[in-house]
C-alpha cells in the first residue's frame, strides 16, 4: 500500500506536467477526490492539490499588459495634476538611462510600452509608480541621494512595486470582477454604448483606487519591504552597491520633517526599513564607494537638484 | 487493493495517452507587449537580435527559468525572450477574426485593444477635463535603446557580476 501511494504521488504531478492543459485541472480534481475517498491521500494533501490547481486556473483571468498600460497612463495623468513635472532635460535623461537599465535586470523587464521616469518639481520627499510603468521621483527625494547607487536604489524600489503588481492590487476586488466580466463579453461581440459607459466608470474607479493609495494612504508595510527586497535583487544583478538604499534611507531620516506629507505618511520610518533590510538580507553597512566617472555624471545630472 | 490497482492503471493510461499528444504538438506563445526583444543569450546582457510585434506567435523550444528560447519565421530565427513579454493565450489583434467567431474562451484568447484601451481613456478624459496627458505622452519619447544601456553601464563602471543575471 505504501509503495502504491508513492507511485501515485509521483504520477499525479507528472500527469499534470505532461498534459499541462486546462482540461487537466478538472481531471486532476476528480483523480484527487477519488484518491482521497479511498484513503490513499490525506485530506489535507488533497485539499492542497485542489487549491493549487484552482489558483492556476484563476490566475488566467487578469488584466493584460496593454490594459495595465492604459491604467498606468491615467494614474500618471492624475499624479501630474497634483505635482508639476521638473522639466530639466539632463536630469530626466539621466533618470531614464539609469531606470530603464535597472528595469532590464528586474523580474519584469518587459511591460507593454516599457518603463519611463520623470522628476517632479516638489520639495516633498516622494515617489510613485503606476501599473503602466511610469515612475515619478520628486526633487526632494533625489536630494536624499548622495551617489548614483542611491538613486538606483530609489528607482529599483519603484520598479519593484510594478513587478509585484502592488498598484493593481490597490483596485477594489469588485471593480476588477466588473471590468473583467465586461471585457470577457467584448471577446464575443462589440460592446453596447451603455456597456462602454460602464467600463469607463469602472476604469475611473480603478484610477481613483490606485491614486488614493499612492498619494494619500500608502501601501502596507509589507508591500514596502517587498519592494525594498526586489530593489536589492536588481541592484545586485547589475553590480550596484546594495548599501545605496541604506545610505539613501539614512539621509532621508535626517531630511524628513515630522508631520510632512509624502513618504513620512505613506512609508514605514526609514530606520525601520534599514533594520528590515539589514536583518533579512544580512547586509552589513559600509560606506558606498563609487568610481569617479559614475560620481561625476551623478553630480552633473542631479547632484545639485 | 484491486481498486487501488485499477486507479493506478487509469492514471498510467492517462499519462501514456497524453505523452505522444504532447510531444507531437508544438507549443506556441504570443507576444503580449508592444515590442518584445529577442536576445542572443538568456540574460538581460544578451545582445538584442530581433524585435517582436504585439500578437506575434513564437514557437517554444527550450525553457530556462524566466527565459524562453523561441523560434520565429518557421524556425529560421531562434533566440531568447523573457517570459514577461509572452503569454500562453492567443492574441487576436482585431475583433471578428476566426478565433473570436469560433467562440474561443477568454482563457485561451486575449483581444488586443479591448477593455481598458484608448477609447476608454478618451471617454475618461472627456469626463475629467482637468486631467492633462501632455507630459504622459512626452514621457513616452524618453525611450532608451539597448546599446545606450550598455554604454551607460560601461561608462559608469557598473559591472554586472557573473552568474547572477536572471
Amino acid at each position: 500500500m505504501k509503495r502504491d501511494s508513492l507511485i501515485l504521488f509521483l504520477l499525479l504531478p507528472a500527469s499534470l506536467v505532461i498534459c499541462g492543459c486546462q482540461t487537466m485541472l478538472t481531471a486532476t480534481e476528480k483523480v484527487t477526490t477519488q484518491a482521497e475517498s479511498i484513503g490513499m491521500i490525506h485530506p489535507s494533501y488533497a485539499q492542497a492539490i485542489k487549491k493549487s490547481t484552482g489558483a492556476v486556473s484563476k490566475s488566467i483571468e487578469e488584466f493584460t499588459p496593454e490594459q495595465e498600460y492604459y491604467i498606468g497612463r491615467s494614474v500618471a495623468a492624475v499624479i501630474l495634476t497634483k505635482y508639476q513635472p521638473y522639466t530639466n532635460q539632463p536630469a530626466n535623461q539621466y533618470l531614464n538611462l539609469l531606470g530603464q537599465t535597472l528595469a532590464q535586470a528586474s523580474d519584469m523587464p518587459e511591460i507593454f510600452r516599457g518603463y519611463r521616469f520623470l522628476v517632479l518639481n516638489s520639495d516633498e520627499i516622494n515617489a510613485f509608480a503606476t501599473p503602466g510603468g511610469q515612475i515619478f521621483v520628486t526633487r526632494g527625494l533625489l536630494r536624499c541621494c548622495r551617489n548614483e547607487d542611491a538613486v538606483a536604489a530609489v528607482l529599483a524600489h519603484e520598479i519593484g512595486h510594478i513587478q509585484l503588481k502592488h498598484g493593481i492590487q490597490a483596485i477594489k476586488k469588485a471593480r476588477i470582477t466588473d471590468a473583467l466580466t465586461t471585457i470577457a463579453a467584448e471577446s464575443a461581440r462589440a460592446l453596447a454604448p451603455n456597456e462602454v459607459a460602464m467600463l469607463t466608470e469602472t476604469f475611473g474607479g480603478a484610477i481613483m483606487d490606485i491614486t488614493t493609495t499612492l498619494i494619500n494612504n500608502g501601501y502596507s508595510r509589507s508591500f514596502e519591504y517587498e519592494a525594498d527586497n526586489a530593489a536589492q535583487t536588481i541592484l545586485r544583478r547589475l553590480g550596484y552597491d546594495p548599501n545605496g538604499l541604506v545610505e539613501m534611507l539614512m539621509v532621508m531620516g535626517k531630511n524628513l520633517k515630522s508631520g510632512e506629507s509624502g513618504f513620512a505618511k505613506t512609508h514605514p520610518a526609514p530606520q525601520d526599513r534599514i533594520d528590515e533590510i539589514q536583518q533579512k538580507l544580512g547586509i552589513k553597512y559600509s560606506r558606498v564607494r563609487t568610481p569617479d566617472a559614475r560620481q561625476a555624471r551623478f553630480t552633473k545630472a542631479v547632484g545639485k537638484i | 487493493m484491486s481498486r487501488v490497482r485499477t486507479f493506478l492503471l487509469a492514471v498510467l493510461f492517462l499519462c501514456v495517452f497524453c505523452l505522444p499528444l504532447f510531444s507531437a504538438t508544438q507549443e506556441f506563445l504570443s507576444v503580449q507587449v508592444k515590442e518584445g526583444q529577442m536576445r542572443s543569450t538568456p540574460s538581460f546582457l544578451g545582445s538584442v537580435m530581433a524585435s517582436l510585434a504585439y500578437g506575434d506567435r513564437v514557437e517554444l523550444i527550450e525553457d530556462k527559468g524566466a527565459w524562453k528560447r523561441v523560434a520565429i519565421r518557421g524556425g529560421k530565427i531562434k533566440g531568447w525572450v523573457h517570459m514577461s513579454a509572452l503569454s500562453t493565450k492567443k492574441i487576436a489583434l482585431r475583433a471578428g477574426t476566426a478565433d473570436v467567431q469560433t467562440g474561443a474562451t477568454s482563457s485561451e484568447l486575449a483581444l488586443a485593444g479591448k477593455g481598458f484601451n484608448a477609447k476608454v481613456e478618451a471617454e475618461f478624459k472627456n469626463k475629467n477635463k482637468n486631467i492633462d496627458y501632455t507630459w504622459v505622452d512626452r514621457m513616452e519619447m524618453l525611450a532608451v535603446k539597448p546599446d545606450q544601456m550598455h554604454a551607460f553601464l560601461k561608462q559608469g563602471q557598473v559591472n554586472p557580476p557573473e552568474g547572477v543575471a536572471p
